[in-house]
Parts: structure tokens; sequence; C-alpha cells
């Protein structure tokens, strides 16, 4: 192949970003086509969050007394609620990807002359913007939480989900770029979001816990999501809030203000896409 | 034969290489050109060094039984998988060293379908359109296009799912001619369909020929497909045993086979014998021979011969019989194995 004049070879390489620009974005309109089309699916994914916020919310609610304006253990709940509702669909990005090498079609997209990064990439803020479609559908049931509809609280709490439904979106990927095996997928993707749920705080207070489960909530990167979100929660919050209960991560006592969580969160979700990119480049 | 460049695309593909020579030399250049590939997997070599040369709107069969290295040979052509040894250039570009290249100027259709199936045609041809750097503008006009052509333009908005196997394949094809490749791979492109099926898949590979002035690869183990192809390589444990016409190929063979039914063989075979010098085989309660031009040999014999003829059939040589001729085995009989997975 003759070697391109200097001259060309800015052009050609803005050319190039274009083109991976443009595939990114149909790539992302690919997943969100999908999305809007299944209103059964988008109807059940909130469905399960609901339930547990009405019913064990209301059931739980009762061993703590509730203050007039403050929390009760369904404000406790809700950022939790917001993070499950959000890790389904992001998981979903990569059982998405998992389907897609089952019915072929994943060749087409790897024949194509576009960065495998790219592809990810797509996908992944695909997944992270049906995972936050999904979380904004909660976003009105804040008032069963005991929490004001204040807008920007709000606006925090689905700007905090975006970042975390990225990150959970790249975990997802990298858990069906690295079991290529269809069944194993499964398996291990039940293993592994539960005790991501379980040990993030986001049904019970993580400060009670032994310490070497502690240990595994400090490293497990939905905890500090859950808490930035209960942070935000309860920040305009006009009564009191039950310190030990609303306790999150600590690091040897220190607790990382709700920016430094955020940007663990985001720092998790690259490294975790960039292990992704690179073995996805590899072997396909 | 002009190098046609993507209308509508500006970057510097094909048409730059081909820039400075005069258009028929670009036309002798060919689209495809190997030589020694090969590739090994641990469990054992799957190719062993091929070469191949295909000029430009030419179409080229790739016949063999499965497993004889057709899909890995594919693969390395089209940059999926990288080969062992050899190198080879596919539109002008190296296939290791140039693969995104490659890519834009090479469709493929698999052999089993890779359409999304929660789509609609238009909407999986938009895909491709995109991913490919057509522009939207262009991507309308050629997709109203390539499914006139392909008979699908009233299933446009229809979700694929509820497409029949023959019109999935037919929209894959479709699929991969968007971005104006100069050859399109197809492997094993009428497997798993019925024949009438396969008929209008090869009408519309014709139409495509003639109207798009295309490169077509193709492997298939379906001997009479390999009629349609301009020149077969016939290809069997990883390398190419035989590469001609298919009527060259025939023509190796020789001749027409005669099949005939008498009353009394064994009188048949010896006036055979002694008027016109053939030997007469003897298979089952038939007889058959070879001879040079079987519809011009059978008014003579049949007047020659004193038995009773109760029928004659003549066949012309099929590639089963290039196939076996060259590797001493029927294509079906290699499939056996294979069969019941």
């Amino acid at each position: 192949m003759n070697v391109p004049a200097p001259a060309l070879a800015a052009p050609r390489a803005a050319r190039r970003l274009t083109g991976e620009l443009a595939a990114l974005l149909v790539i992302w309109q690919r997943d969100m086509l999908h999305y809007r089309r299944d209103r059964f699916k988008i109807l059940v994914t909130v469905l399960q969050p609901i339930m547990m916020l009405t019913v064990l919310g209301a059931g739980l609610a009762s061993l703590l007394p509730a203050t007039p304006g403050g929390a009760d253990y369904r404000t406790f709940l809700f950022p939790g609620m917001l993070m499950m509702t959000v890790q389904a669909p992001a998981i979903s990005a990569g059982v998405a990807l998992v389907t897609d090498r089952q019915s072929g079609f994943l060749r087409e997209i790897v024949m194509a002359p576009v960065r495998r990064e790219t592809v990810l990439i797509g996908r992944c803020l695909g997944g992270a913007s049906i995972a936050t479609c999904q979380g904004a559908l909660l976003l009105p049931l804040a008032g069963i939480a005991r929490l004001p509809y204040d807008p920007i609280t709000l606006a925090l709490l689905l700007g905090e989900m975006v970042i975390n439904a990225f990150m959970m979106t790249a975990l997802g990927v990298l858990l069906a770029i690295a079991i290529t095996r269809t069944e194993s997928f499964y398996a291990v993707l039940s293993i592994v979001t539960m005790p991501l749920i379980f040990l993030s705080g986001a049904m019970f207070p993580v400060s009670g816990l032994p310490g070497w489960l502690f240990s595994a909530v400090l490293v497990n990167p939905v905890s500090y999501a859950v808490d930035a979100l209960r942070r935000t929660t309860v920040a305009r919050l006009p009564g009191p809030v039950p310190a030990t209960l609303f306790d999150g991560p600590r690091w040897g006592g220190w607790r990382p203000p709700v920016l430094l969580e955020l940007a663990c969160i985001v720092v998790a979700g690259v490294a975790m896409l960039a292990l992704a990119s690179r073995r996805f480049s590899r072997n396909p | 034969m002009t190098t046609r460049l993507p209308p509508g695309d500006s970057r510097s593909a094909p048409g730059s290489e081909d820039a400075g020579s005069s258009p028929s030399a670009a036309a002798a250049v060919p689209v495809i050109h190997a030589r020694g590939l090969a590739k090994s997997y641990p469990e054992g070599p799957a190719v062993r060094g091929i070469d191949l040369t295909v000029p430009a709107g030419q179409t080229f069969g790739f016949l063999g039984p499965n497993g004889a290295g057709k899909t890995t040979t594919i693969a390395m052509l089209c940059t999926l998988t990288a080969p062992s040894a050899g190198r080879a250039r596919v539109a002008g570009h190296d296939v290791t060293t140039d693969a995104h290249q490659v890519r834009r100027h090479i469709g493929l259709v698999f052999q089993d379908t890779t359409l999304d199936q929660g789509l609609t045609a238009w909407e999986n041809l938009r895909f491709h359109a995109r991913l490919h750097g057509v522009p939207a503008s262009t991507a309308q006009t050629r997709a109203r296009e390539l499914l006139d052509l392909a008979g699908l333009s009233h299933r446009r908005d229809s979700l694929v799912g509820t497409f029949s196997g023959g019109m999935k394949r037919r929209l894959e094809i479709v699929r991969g001619l968007m971005h104006r490749p100069r050859v399109l791979f197809l492997d094993e492109p009428t497997i798993g369909l019925d024949p009438q099926t396969r008929a209008q898949i090869w009408d519309h590979l014709h139409r495509l020929r003639r109207q798009e002035g295309i490169t077509l690869f193709l492997t298939t183990h379906y001997l009479d497909e390999a009629e349609h192809c301009d020149r077969i390589a016939i290809i069997d444990d990883g390398q190419i045993i035989a590469e001609d016409t298919p009527a060259a190929l025939k023509t190796v063979i020789g001749a027409d086979r005669v099949e005939l039914r008498t009353n009394d063989d064994r009188a048949a075979t010896a006036q055979l014998r002694d008027r016109f010098g053939l030997d007469a085989v003897a298979d089952g309660d038939s007889l058959w021979l070879r001879v040079e031009d079987g519809a011009a040999f059978v008014p003579r014999m049949c007047s020659a011969l004193t038995v009773t003829i109760r029928s004659v059939t003549v066949t012309r040589p099929s590639l089963d019989d290039v196939f076996f001729h060259y590797t001493g085995r029927t294509i079906r009989e290699t499939d056996q194995p294979e069969a019941g997975r």
C-alpha cells in the first residue's frame, strides 16, 4: 500500500475518527431501538424494585420510628433500589453481547472496519442509557421514600445514575468478553451480582458488618455508587437523618467525599472497559 | 473496466492505487491474490498452503467437502483469521497488515444468518451502512436499489424475524453489498435451503453480477452450484487439487457416460468391443461406458448392436465425477461423518 502524503494524513485521521463516531452512534442506536421495542421488559424491570420498596420498605419501616420531615427505612432503601434498577439493565448489556455472539450478529459487527474499542464503548453507552432511563422511571416514587420532589436532588441522582450505570455496564461487558461459554456466563453473572448488591449497603447498613466482610464492601465499587446516591438523597432533606444507618464505606475512619466516590466509580468502569477491549481485540 | 468508488465517499480508497496506471492495467490486477496461504490450529493444519488468483468480475467457486478448509480460507481472506503462513492481497490490500482497508472493500455473507432478527430489514441495512461509513443519504438509495433487485422492497419495514430462510439469505446478500464492496464472499450461500429457494438465490446472484459487475467468491459443497461459476478450485484436506473452468475440469473426465440396459449384457459387451473398440463396465443389471460424444454415439450403437436394447441414458460428466477423479471419493461420502452433527 502506498504511503500517504503527509498533507493527506491529517484529514485521513479526521475521517477515521468520524467513522468511529458514526459506528459508536449506530451501535448505541441499535440498543435503544431494541429497548424501545420491548415495552414489557421495561415494565417488568421496574416492577421488581417498586415491589421491594413498597413491601420490604413498609415492613421494615416499623423498626425505625419516623420523625416528621426526616428519614426512615424507605428513605434508606430508596438509593439501593435506584442502584438495583440501574444494575439489571446495565448488566444486560453484557447479556446482549453474549446473545449477539450466539445469534451470529457479533460477526457482522466484528467484520466492520471499526476498532473493537469503539464496538465496546458503543455497547456501554447503549447499556448505560437504557439503565439510566430505567432508573429515571423510578424517581417519581421518591415520595414513598419520604423524599421531597426537589428538582436539584432529582437531577443529581439522575447524573449519578449515569455514572453508576456506565460502571455496571462495563462490568457486564467485561464478564461477557471474558467468559465465552454462554452457560458459564449466566452462572457467573448470578454469582457475581448478588454479593455486589448485598455488600454495597443497598439493603442494610454496612457499618455493622464484621471486619472481613467490611473489606469486601470497601473494594466493591457498588458500595460507593450506593453511598453517593444515598448522601445525595438526604443532603437536602429538611428533617433529621439517623447517622449510623446512613453511614457509608470509610477508609480507616475517613469517609471519602461524594465526588471522590464518583471518581472511583468512573475509574473502575474505565479500567474494566479497557480490560474488556484488550481481550476483545485479541479474541472476539 | 472502470474502478468503482463508493458514491459520496471521498476517502482515498481503491482508486488511489490504481490512479497512476491505465484502466486496463487496473483490470488485470487480480482482486484476490494469495500465495502459500496456510493456517494451522493446535489440532492440526486446516489449510496447507494454497495459491489463488481471482481477476475482477469473476465468479469463483471453492468446492470441497465439509472440513476441507473452505471456511478457514475465507476467514483468512476476510481478515477474520490471521494466516499461519503465506500472504494474501484482497482488493489491493494485504490481509494481515491492512485489515481495515480490506474490510472496507469486501462484503461477507456467512454460512448461518448474522442478521438482527429484532430489527427491520431497513434497520439492519442502515446499521451495516453506518458501520461501514456509508453516508445516510447514499444508504437510502442504495438500499432501495438492492432491495428491489432482491425482490424484498415490500418487506423493507418488516422485522427480519418474520422472514423465511430464503428471504433472510437474500437480505444478507443485500446487506453485504451496501458499502459497494469489490468482492463479495459467500460461505455456502445456499446451505440449508430447499432447491427452489436455492435457485432463487442464484437468480439473485446472477442479476447482481450483471448489474454490479462484482467479483463473487463462494464456497459450496453442492456440485451443481459450482456450475454457476466461471472458475472452480477443488479443495480437499486443505489443499487445492484442481483449478479450472467447470467445462475444462469436466474434460479431464473426458467423456459422456452412456448407460444401457439390454436383454443380453454379455453379447452387448462383446459387440461393443468388436465394433467400437470400447470396454463396457457391468454395473448390476446395466452396462456403462465412456464415449466422446454420447448423443451422436447412441444411434450408431443402436443400429450396430444385434441384442435388444431396453433403455439408454447419456450423462454429461458432472463435477461429482471430477471430484471422484481427483480424490477417489464422492463428496457425499466425505460428508458422511459430519452429516449427523
